[in-house]
C-alpha cells in the first residue's frame, strides 16, 4: 500500500479504534481503555499497553492486534507493556459501557472511593442488562473469565454477567 | 541473587503453586460455583506469577518461563502453606482465608515500596485479591454459621497455623495473628513458623505433574 502521508498518531488512535476485544468482540481495545498513550517517532509507533485482569488470556492476542494493525499502516510497533496499576474497570469509556449493556453483559458499576466491600456486591444495586430492574443478586463472585461474576434477576429470571469492578 | 529478586521470586512461586493448587478443584469441587470459582482464582494467581517472574527474569536475564519451570524443586521459595495438597474440603477453605488474610498483608505492605515497580504490581494485583478475599469471607461466614462448620474451620486453622505464620517475615506476622483471631473469636497458639527453606514432599509431586509437558518437549513446544 502507497503511503499518501505519514502515519500520525490520530491515525494510531483511529486504527486501534478498530481492534475488537479478543473476548467480547461488540467492543474496541480503545473502548476497553488498555491503550495508555501513543507515539509515532521517525515511523515506529510506541504504544503503552495496560493489561486489564493480569491472568487474561486475550492480553497476548490483543498484543499481536495491536501489532498487525499498525503494520497494515506501514509503520512498525514497539508496544511496552505496563505492569503499573494505571488500569481499572474506571477506564471503560461511556461508549464501551453502552455496547457492553447492549450484548448483556452489566457494565462494571464505579469504583467506590474506600474498599470494595462484599455488602456491596449482595446489594441491589446492579441493574439486569436484559430487563433493566435492579432486583438482581450476587449468584458467584467469579465467571467464565476472569473479569465477570454472575447475577441473578430476580424480575425476569434471568442469569446474567456483571462487570467486576477492579 | 539481589533480596528485590528474591522477594519477587517468593511471591512468584507462592502464587504459581497455589494457583496449581487451586486449579485441582477444576471439575471436581463440591459444586458448579465453587468450580468455576477456583478456577478463577487459580488463573487469577498464575497471571501474577506471570509478571512477578517476568520483573525477576528482566533482573537475572532469563524468562518468566525459565524461572516458572525449569528449576529444581529445591530452589522454590514458596512457602510451605501452598505446597501442600490438601484435597478436603475445610481445610482447603482454611488454606485459602488464611493465605489471602497473609496475602492482603503483605500486599499492603509492597504498595508502600519505593521501588515503583513493585509498588505498582502489588497495587494492581490487589485489585484482583480483593475478590479472593471476598470470596474467602464468604466462606469464612458460612463456617461459622453452623456448629460443625465452625469445628471443621477451627480444627483446619489449627493445623495449618504454623503454616500460616511462613508466608510472612517476623514484621508482619502479628498483624495476620490479630487478624484471624479476631475473627475466629480466640487465641491462636504460640507455634514455630514453617520456614520457606522447608520443602515438603508434595511440592516435588506437584512440579513433576506441572513440567511433564515442557519436559517432554526439550527443543520448546508450541502451541
Amino acid at each position: 500500500m502507497a503511503l499518501s502521508h505519514k502515519v500520525t498518531e490520530a491515525d494510531v488512535w483511529a486504527a486501534l479504534a478498530e481492534i475488537p476485544d479478543p473476548e467480547i468482540p461488540v467492543i474496541s481495545l480503545i473502548d476497553l481503555g488498555v491503550v495508555k498513550d501513543v507515539e509515532v517517532e521517525e515511523g515506529i509507533v510506541r504504544i503503552d499497553f495496560t493489561p486489564t485482569f493480569m491472568g487474561c488470556p486475550a492480553l497476548d492476542a490483543m498484543q499481536r492486534a495491536m501489532e498487525a494493525k499498525i503494520a497494515e499502516l506501514g509503520a512498525e510497533a514497539d508496544v511496552r507493556v505496563l505492569l503499573d496499576d494505571s488500569w481499572s474497570t474506571d477506564k471503560i469509556t461511556p461508549e464501551g459501557r453502552e455496547k457492553l449493556r447492549a450484548a448483556g453483559f452489566a457494565p462494571p458499576a464505579p469504583r467506590p472511593a474506600g474498599k470494595l466491600e462484599l455488602v456491596q456486591l449482595r446489594s441491589n444495586g446492579f441493574r439486569c442488562p436484559y430487563c433493566g430492574s435492579t432486583e438482581t443478586r450476587l449468584d458467584n463472585l467469579f465467571g467464565p473469565t476472569p473479569c465477570r461474576s454472575i447475577r441473578y434477576c430476580t424480575a425476569c429470571r434471568q442469569p446474567f454477567e456483571q462487570f467486576k469492578t477492579i | 541473587m539481589s533480596e528485590r529478586t528474591d522477594l519477587l521470586l517468593s511471591i512468584a512461586d507462592d502464587e504459581l503453586v497455589l494457583g496449581w493448587r487451586n486449579s485441582e478443584w477444576t471439575g471436581i469441587a463440591p459444586f458448579l460455583e465453587e468450580d468455576v470459582a477456583f478456577s478463577s482464582i487459580a488463573q487469577n494467581e498464575i497471571g501474577h506469577a506471570r509478571a512477578l517472574y517476568e520483573l525477576a527474569a528482566a533482573e537475572l536475564g532469563t524468562t518468566a518461563d525459565e524461572l516458572a519451570f525449569d528449576r529444581s524443586p529445591a530452589e522454590y521459595r514458596c512457602a510451605p502453606l501452598v505446597q501442600l495438597r490438601k484435597l478436603e474440603w475445610a481445610r482447603t477453605i482454611a488454606r485459602h482465608w488464611l493465605y489471602e488474610t497473609a496475602d492482603e498483608i503483605r500486599l499492603a505492605a509492597l504498595r508502600a515500596s519505593d521501588d515503583p515497580e513493585i509498588a505498582g504490581i502489588a497495587a494492581k494485583m490487589d485489585r484482583e485479591e480483593a475478590y479472593h478475599r471476598m470470596h474467602a469471607e464468604m466462606w469464612v461466614e458460612r463456617l461459622l454459621s453452623s456448629d460443625e462448620g465452625r469445628a471443621r474451620l477451627n480444627e483446619a486453622v489449627d493445623e495449618l497455623w504454623p503454616y500460616a505464620l511462613g508466608v510472612l517475615d517476623d514484621g508482619l506476622r502479628p498483624e495476620l495473628r490479630s487478624r484471624v483471631e479476631r475473627r475466629l473469636g480466640r487465641a491462636l497458639p504460640d507455634v514455630e513458623p514453617v520456614s520457606r527453606d522447608v520443602h515438603e514432599a508434595e511440592l516435588a509431586e506437584l512440579l513433576e505433574e506441572m513440567t511433564m509437558v515442557r519436559r517432554s518437549a526439550p527443543a520448546g513446544a508450541r502451541w
